[in-house]
């Protein structure tokens, strides 16, 4: 009976096994593909029937790229962009979703359905007024101006608020007994415990910045000001792309942020893992 | 350090839901308050407001004849601790029992020794540096402790402290913060809904119902001469029997009241025949239901030693001098010369 029994699971086992091998190498290929194209010569990449693997592995398309973009401006750009807005992000998104939950204030509610109506029109909605108000303030072209708008957003304020929402109320009221005032209750109490909700926020900040693309080509004209996946969208032509160069280009811009979430996943489990007491 | 605290007229509505309608209270310096009452009768919400966590809607509240009414809590030096403890669960337990002490400015070195000394006198020296998540329920509520007496408030809040714990350790922890108000001598206002809490270590107790004060003393008083049916059917355990129509009306009283405890128990003779339903065996005590012929359900607490079965026949006495009558509208009248229950 026993044995019946463990050779059905071993059989669940191996199907489950089958379906997520199949899965991972479904999810890997294209990223394969994508690595091993940036080593052929053109004709290769367009190659019909097409081949895997490039005749020989040669680093042109990189240089290329290097040649064809001011990559390093652009590198330069994409992370100042990161850095300045995940840093504001956490400051103002954890201040006004702590506000928004956890203190009262006159019109709190009107506010908020303000903020929520935010998240529900779509962004390209912004692109001209914003144009025009970076206009009006002459910074049209500028990096200062490509950044500014992710400065603050209504989705990192309403994931904090439901983050704090979740803390016990309690441990304010201790704190207040204890003898904090409201901002060292929140720095003091309530911010390392939202700690997950940081983590999350910095990495959807960071992803969204990276890869921010319709913005940037708005704001502006210049190729040094523009961030990295701008920059490498302006290397498919508008008649022929040269692939081995394109998929180069849109490694070298990929390979940091894999990186960076490698690393920030890593310290979202253990966010999650301390702060694990009921 | 003082802590005289004197309520008058406080109210509190929670928008259109009045909670608390008046309440006056005095509370002498160093005296253990309890307040008891069911759920849901405001002991938590006169704790809290007590606290500075909830705003009165009118009235005010003085502490050492100073008026806090209005003050933030820390103002109020007044130290709580909260049924779900409250620790921050991202300190150590170090770190969350200088809390206070860090807020109040002290230096390191003051705070060190503070947090070791309460350490030791809460037997928490070996677990300092642990976080609350690696705590046992009964080390937390320490911690919690500890984290009120660093700084030396002028009364102590607690809020059913001990209702997450079991038994055995409820009845440990209970001696503890007994022991501990005899050391500091501080007041401590105490919210319970548990018996034996109320009566083992209050100096006085406060009996709560919808917000009202029903009855205030110590506890022999509130057991002695309730000053009403509700306190009479809230204090004590288990509950007092309440007869009603003739029996009582001999009395010259709406409802008479006698404890399980104060009614003799014979298989021979007796005021009271009935049947014995349920007997709860307990070694020390025995509780016997019976169910009489005149009065319903009368519950009977006996000797450890009394063996009596489901179905048998046994007389009750009651203790005509342990009687309390009360009138039609639920007050304690006074025992007029000559009365008893059996005539
Ligand atoms: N913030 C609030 N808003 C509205 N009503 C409230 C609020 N806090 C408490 N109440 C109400 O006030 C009443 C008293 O609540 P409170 O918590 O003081 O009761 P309690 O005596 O402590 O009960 P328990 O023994 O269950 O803890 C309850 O009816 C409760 O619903
Ligand atoms: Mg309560």
């Amino acid at each position: 009976m026993a044995r019946v029994r463990s050779s059905e699971s071993v059989r669940a086992h191996l199907a489950v096994h089958a379906v997520l091998i199949i899965s991972a190498l479904a999810m890997v290929f294209p990223f394969f593909w994508q690595v091993m194209t940036t080593f052929k010569t053109q004709t290769e990449a367009l190659q019909v029937p097409p081949q895997l693997l490039p005749a020989t592995f040669g680093f042109d398309a990189y240089r290329q790229v290097l040649q064809r973009i001011p990559f390093v401006d652009m590198f330069n750009n994409s992370v100042l962009s990161v850095v300045t807005r995940t840093v504001a992000q956490l400051i103002f998104c954890s201040m006004a979703g702590y506000a928004f939950a956890r203190l009262r204030f006159p019109f709190r509610g009107t506010l908020f359905v303000m903020l929520l109506a935010i998240m529900m029109v779509p962004r390209e909605i912004y692109l001209i007024p914003q144009t025009e108000i970076m206009k009006s303030v002459g910074l049209l072209d500028t990096v200062t101006a490509m950044i500014a708008p992710g400065l603050f957003s209504a989705f990192g304020t309403f994931l904090m608020r439901q983050f704090f929402l979740t803390l016990p109320e309690s441990l304010a009221e201790a704190a207040r007994l204890d003898g904090a005032n409201r901002f060292q209750v929140f720095y003091l109490i309530m911010l390392p415990l939202a700690k997950p909700g940081l983590i999350a926020l910095a990495i959807f900040t960071a992803l969204w910045t990276w890869n921010e693309l319709l913005w940037p080509l708005v704001i502006i004209s210049t190729s040094s000001n523009l961030n990295l996946s701008a920059g490498i969208s302006t290397l498919s032509g508008e008649y022929v792309t040269d692939y081995p160069m394109l998929m180069a280009g849109s490694l070298m811009a990929e390979l940091p942020m894999i990186v960076l979430f490698l690393v920030l996943q890593k310290r979202f489990i253990e966010g999650i893992a301390t702060t694990g007491m009921k | 350090m003082m802590g005289n605290i004197v309520l008058s007229k406080v109210k509190k509505s929670f928008g259109p839901v009045t909670v608390i309608p008046q309440v006056d209270l005095d509370i002498a310096d160093g005296e253990f308050v309890v307040f008891v009452g069911p759920s849901g009768c405001g002991k938590s919400t006169l704790l809290r407001l007590i606290a500075g966590l909830e705003d009165t809607t009118s009235g005010s509240i003085m502490i050492d004849g100073r008026d806090v009414t209005d003050e933030a809590p820390a103002k109020r030096k007044l130290a709580m601790v909260f049924q779900s403890y409250a620790l921050y669960p991202h300190m150590t337990v170090a770190k969350n029992i200088a809390f206070p002490l860090r807020m109040a400015g002290e230096s390191a070195d003051v705070i060190d020794k503070k947090v070791k000394d309460a350490a030791r006198v809460l037997n928490l020296t070996n677990y300092l540096e642990r976080r609350p998540g690696q705590l046992s329920g009964g080390q937390r509520q320490r911690v919690a402790i500890g984290r009120a007496i660093v700084r030396q408030p002028t009364a102590f809040l607690f809020d059913e402290p001990l209702s997450n714990l079991d038994a055995a350790l409820r009845g440990t922890m209970r001696l503890e913060i007994s022991e501990l108000h005899q050391q500091l001598k501080t007041t401590m206002i105490y919210v319970t809904h548990d018996q034996v809490e109320a009566m083992t270590m209050a100096d006085k107790i406060v009996v709560l119902n919808a917000g009202n004060i029903e009855q205030v003393g110590s506890p022999m008083e509130l057991y002695q001469t309730p000053k009403n049916l509700f306190v009479a059917g809230f204090i004590g355990s288990p509950k007092m029997n309440f007869i009603e129509g003739a029996a009582a009306a001999k009395q010259g009283a709406k409802t008479v009241g006698i404890r399980p405890e104060h009614i003799a128990i014979s298989t021979t003779a007796g005021d009271w025949r009935g049947k014995v339903g349920v007997a709860e065996h307990l070694g020390s005590d025995t509780f016997i239901h019976v169910q009489t012929e005149e009065h319903g359900t009368i519950n009977v607490r006996a000797g450890g030693d009394v063996v009596v079965r489901n179905g048998d026949s046994v007389y009750l006495t009651p203790d005509v001098k342990r009687l309390h009558r009360f009138g039609s509208d639920g007050n304690f009248m006074r025992p007029h010369a000559g009365f008893h229950l059996a005539d």
